[in-house]
């Protein structure tokens, strides 16, 4: 044996000195040389295929929950408007009122407006009547003799109620006066829009399930893949912690970039729906101006950048879980 | 320190007589020993040794290494037992993606030693191997006796106190056997449990030391 062998055993490990300058001088207390892949998973977890399928679960993600958002969005508008609206007819508008001052139109409207929850009421023009019965009777439909009721679009106050005797007093002045409220459609919208969102959270718990399922798969064919060096470093004295954390962090990587991708890829496509929304979402009362290019509602911009850190999470927890699983068949 | 008491190793389900591979094997290394392994192919050799570096758990009978009774040892407290135990394999088992250093490297990695004491070690190593020239090659750039040199590099670079090493000598040419024999010799002086499976009578008669001899799964002597 030559001098420095001997030398070298007889002060054992860890203590030599005098050998080269360090490759990094920065590597010097630090864990393990960055990107060092004792167990070759830059090979067994490729870097194309898991991405991908993570990337198409995240756009899936994304669409799931633009749609429970838009969902919920358009149920709470439609559902102020109907609530707080109530369209009444009356017919033969010019006849005197039954109550005998004033034409049925004139005493029915002074009942609406004498009603505190009323915010407003008024009778729409002939020009909008007409307006709204031309896909009906064509443009000659002004021009008919026809014997056109007055309809009056009433607005409630913010939580204004509709008395139960409405209807009964407007008769009373105006007999054959026709009232119909939206309560009844705001509940159908309600309850479609809870069914919608009851879909889009099925959608995004299958979603999530995939994913899991997408990352268990490729980690089990890592394993198989690196069996052999995982039994050398198990045999080396590495803990399940080790080895599993190795596996996790290569897929956290791995998820996180298809996550990343993923979101990115559903952007433009989220931007697009929420311009073909912005009509049924806006308030009647503005201007007919495209919204601008920005207009996700904040919760999805939130949610976005998110996609990556779920995927990542996903990615890691289930990696983890699956290899420490996995290793329990060695001693 | 090896302690096996009435200890048999079983594969697989099925009858012990067809499964058994090692039969109620009852010996003692004293901490700091040395001992061939000897007996004909079959006889279990490489079995009894993947049983004491803890590839496998024997089936029947009480195993203590190095104090730790195995079969009653919780399975997470077996990695810090085997960082204490170096091995030789007799296909070298080294990662085909690692270079030379890196492979030489991984058990002080494993053991989570700050890479800035890495360095001067595992090149110290290598040199005297004689792989100085050879550190960033990947092992299938290594001959077959230059890859024995890195697994034998890998199984002592932490300094290891007990040392089990299969057929250590098989691609290595007289010299080469000679200086292993003195690098393990000089292990054990300075307080490794070692044994060396062989068939290599020659070289057993040239370092003569106390021989366990194994025949179908049986100990036939120990002395």
């Amino acid at each position: 044996m030559s001098e420095l062998g001997r030398e070298r055993l007889a002060r054992g490990p860890g203590r030599a000195v005098g050998g080269r300058a360090p490759r990094k001088a920065a590597a010097a207390g630090r864990l393990r040389p960055a990107g060092f892949d004792d167990l070759g998973l830059r090979r067994a977890l490729s870097d194309r295929l898991l991405p991908l399928l993570v990337a198409a679960m995240a756009f899936l993600a994304a669409l799931a929950f633009a749609g429970a958002i838009a969902t919920a969005t358009l149920a709470e508008h439609w559902q102020q408007g109907a609530a707080a609206e109530l369209t009444i007819q009356v017919p033969t508008p010019s006849d005197p009122a039954a109550s005998g001052s004033g034409t049925r139109l004139q005493a029915v409207l002074g009942v609406l407006r004498a009603e505190p929850g009323v915010l407003h009421a008024s009778p729409m023009s002939a020009d909008d009547l007409s307006a709204l019965l031309k896909p009906w009777l064509g443009p000659a439909g002004s021009t008919l003799a026809l014997p056109l009721p007055a309809v009056i679009s009433v607005q409630l106050a913010a939580g204004g109620v509709v008395p139960a005797d409405l209807q009964s007093r407007l008769a009373a002045v105006a007999p054959d006066t026709d009232m119909e409220s939206a309560d009844v459609w705001a509940a159908r919208l309600s309850a479609l829009a809870r069914s919608l969102q009851a879909c889009a959270a099925v959608a995004l718990l299958l979603v999530v399930a995939v994913a899991v399922a997408v990352v268990a798969v490729a980690t089990r064919a890592g394993l198989s893949a690196r069996r052999e060096a995982i039994e050398i470093v198990h045999g080396l004295g590495a803990t399940d912690a080790y080895i599993s954390g190795r596996f996790a962090r290569r897929a956290m990587r791995l998820a996180a970039a298809g996550g990343a991708g993923g979101a990115i890829a559903a952007l433009p496509v989220l931007l697009w729906l929420a311009y073909l929304a912005a009509p049924f979402t806006q308030s009647a009362g503005s201007s007919g101006e495209p919204p601008p290019l920005v207009a996700l509602p904040l919760a999805l911009w939130l949610a976005l950048p998110a996609l990556p850190l779920s995927t990542a999470a996903i990615g890691y927890m289930t990696a983890k879980g699956t290899v420490r699983a996995w290793l329990r068949r060695l001693p | 320190m090896i302690r096996l008491e009435g200890v048999s190793l079983r594969y697989g389900s099925g009858t012990p007589a067809q499964t058994e591979v090692l039969h109620d094997l009852t010996f003692h290394v004293p901490e700091g020993g040395f001992r061939w392994l000897m007996g004909p192919s079959g006889a279990g050799k490489t079995s009894l040794m993947r049983m004491i570096y803890l590839a496998v758990r024997p089936t029947r009978g009480r195993l203590f290494i190095q104090g730790t009774d195995i079969v009653r040892a919780e399975r997470r407290s077996l990695p810090r037992l085997r960082r204490r135990i170096g091995v030789v394999f007799q296909d070298f088992r080294l990662l085909p993606h690692l270079t030379a250093f890196d492979n030489v490297a991984l058990p002080l990695r494993i053991a989570g030693r700050p890479e800035g004491q890495i360095r001067a070690d595992v090149v110290e190593m290598l040199r005297w191997v004689g792989l100085g020239a050879k550190m960033e090659s990947q092992p299938r750039q290594l001959s077959g006796g230059e890859q024995q040199r890195v697994a034998i590099a890998r199984a002592v670079i932490g300094r290891p106190s007990l040392l089990l090493a299969d057929e250590p000598t098989g691609n290595l040419d007289e010299a080469q056997a000679e200086r292993l024999m003195q690098l393990f010799g000089e292990l054990n002086r300075l307080g490794t449990t070692a044994i060396v499976a062989t068939h290599n009578e020659r070289l057993v008669a040239r370092h003569p030391a106390r021989a366990l001899r194994l025949d179908a799964g049986r100990l036939v002597s120990d002395e």
